[in-house]
């Protein structure tokens, strides 16, 4: 049976035809608007809820959504294994949120038994503001996406507590707080440039997939 | 220096966002909260009493006892909603002091104000609230309402409004996408919704805000067919702690709404799960009875 999920239209047109592989892992949260702004850049998007659906593409993004029930369902339905052996593999990843979350070597505040795949050498504080109440929007400098400032909004989001050495910050709040950290092919962010209209994150992490699949032909 | 905004649409819309595809659960207790949390649950509804509980013991239902629902936003780490009554803004103000992640304006509860709904706008926390149909969709996001979730009836175990609801709203969202502009006219017309609401979905094709499907939902196969007919997620009430092994049961609606179009996924989770709750037919419910009635 061809799955509603994958049949369904998310954008593809011809001049994606060469766009870079992209799957979106689709357990849970706001995989549709990843789907959607990757599409927009040239990206061929995939959704992946299954290990074999790893194979067909090159980089994958974790959407923002609900951290535990993701780990939860990537532990059940056998994902999370081979998703820790792509990243340990260089596959280009972005996770935004609970991909955040999901990416950081070690997760503070998690709920009993929670894991993370890993693979940036940071430590995560989940619901790092407190309530619904204190998420927000606002504005943040982010050098590395160039002079315009990106327009940010955190929903009950996660903040970067500590840097590894092998992990570089990309964006802080005023405050000092991590919200933003790359490190090699991976890339994670406390808010959610998919729900904003904002593509530089995106454009930022397809440069990543493309660089890593021409090396990977040549 | 960046200011920094809460409360604004995009922040209350993008809670929503975030659970989608998720299951959102009725919870009694701190200790239901836990299993709900444990099973996988994106959010916890905080109660004192399940749809199906208030139905059969009666009497008015209110806002819940602000110490239950904090010792359940103690006890978890997930977004924890509670309800209000319809029109009752004073126990909507004080869950927005308990710092409940979302409010849910509902029918559930017996109705304070036959006339007048919340003024959503008016709140930093955001809510969600029941509709039967498009046109009660968009007067509540009118209103501020940052989330829908279509209505069913609450406390049955029977599916079947909740099917009617999410049937109707699709199928009038479908309506608006075919009409001409001054056919839209008519449109916000009859459905009783403002104009621009109207336009906006009849260009978007679908709801300013996420749209979940509730009442009724008993069973994986409940769930995986409320997100087949086009819902953005569930919320199951009586379903989970009214059945025979709710550890069980939570897990698997979980599982069944993440593979809601894979049936080998959805017949592997519904075994072996005990007894679902007891339902009523709505059919056999006297119209005073039918919560979905509730609300305009």
């Amino acid at each position: 049976m061809t799955s509603t999920l994958r049949s369904e239209s998310i954008g593809a047109g011809e001049e994606a035809a060469a766009g870079p592989r992209v799957g979106v892992l689709a357990l849970q949260g706001d995989f549709r608007e990843h789907a959607h702004v990757l599409s927009r850049l040239g990206a061929r998007v995939s959704l992946v809820r299954r290990p074999d659906e790893l194979a067909e593409i090159d980089g994958l993004v974790i959407p923002g959504g609900e951290s535990s029930v993701m780990d939860k369902l990537s532990r059940s339905f056998g994902l999370a294994e081979p998703l820790k052996a792509a990243i340990g593999d260089g596959m280009p990843v972005y996770g935004t949120c609970a991909g955040l979350i999901m990416l950081a070597d070690r997760v503070l505040d998690a709920i009993a038994g929670q894991q993370s795949l890993g693979g940036l050498d940071v430590v995560v504080r989940r619901n790092a503001f407190g309530s619904q109440n204190q998420s927000f929007e606002t504005d943040l400098d982010i050098p590395a996406l160039g002079d315009e400032p990106v327009h940010a909004v955190f929903i009950r989001g996660p903040v970067v507590d500590s840097v590894g050495p092998g992990a570089t910050a990309l964006a802080t709040l005023e405050d000092g707080r991590v919200v933003a950290v790359e490190q090699g092919n991976l890339l994670g962010t406390s808010f959610h440039p998919e729900i904003t209209g904002e593509y530089r994150f995106h454009e930022y992490f397809l440069g990543k997939v493309r660089d890593r699949t021409q090396r990977s032909t040549h | 220096m960046s200011t920094v905004e809460t409360g604004s649409s995009r922040v209350k819309r993008g809670l929503a966002e975030m659970l989608k595809g998720g299951v959102i659960m009725d919870v009694v207790t701190p200790e239901q909260a836990r299993i709900a949390e444990d099973a996988g649950a994106v959010a916890v509804m905080a109660l004192e009493r399940v749809p199906a509980d208030i139905r059969a013991q009666g009497g008015v239902a209110r806002m819940s006892d602000p110490d239950l629902i904090e010792a359940i936003i103690a006890e978890v780490s997930i977004p924890v909603m509670a309800k209000a009554r319809i029109g009752h803004f004073v126990e909507a103000q004080v869950l927005q002091a308990l710092d409940v992640d979302y409010i849910d304006e509902s029918e559930v509860l017996s109705p304070a104000d036959y006339v007048n709904h919340i003024d959503k706008w008016a709140f930093n926390t955001p809510f969600v609230c029941g509709a039967t149909n498009l046109g009660e969709a968009l007067r509540r996001i009118n209103e501020g309402a940052a989330m829908i979730r279509s209505k069913g009836e609450a406390g049955t175990g029977d599916v079947s409004e909740a099917t009617k609801h999410i049937r109707k709203i699709t199928s009038e969202i479908n309506q608006l996408k075919s009409m001409t502009r001054d056919e839209l006219y008519v449109a916000a017309k009859d459905l009783q919704a403002p104009y621009e609401l109207v336009a906006e979905i009849a260009d978007t094709g679908k709801l300013p805000v996420v749209l979940f499907t509730a009442g009724g939902v008993a069973t994986p196969a409940d769930a995986a067919m409320m997100m087949q007919l086009g819902a953005d997620g569930v919320f199951v009430g009586s379903g989970i702690f009214k059945s025979g092994n709710p550890e069980a049961r939570a897990a698997a609606v979980v599982k069944a709404t993440t593979f809601y179009d894979d049936p080998a996924v959805i017949a592997d989770v519904s075994r072996g799960l005990g007894e679902a709750m007891v339902g009523i037919n709505v059919g056999d419910l006297a119209a005073p009875h039918r919560l979905a009635e509730r609300g305009w």
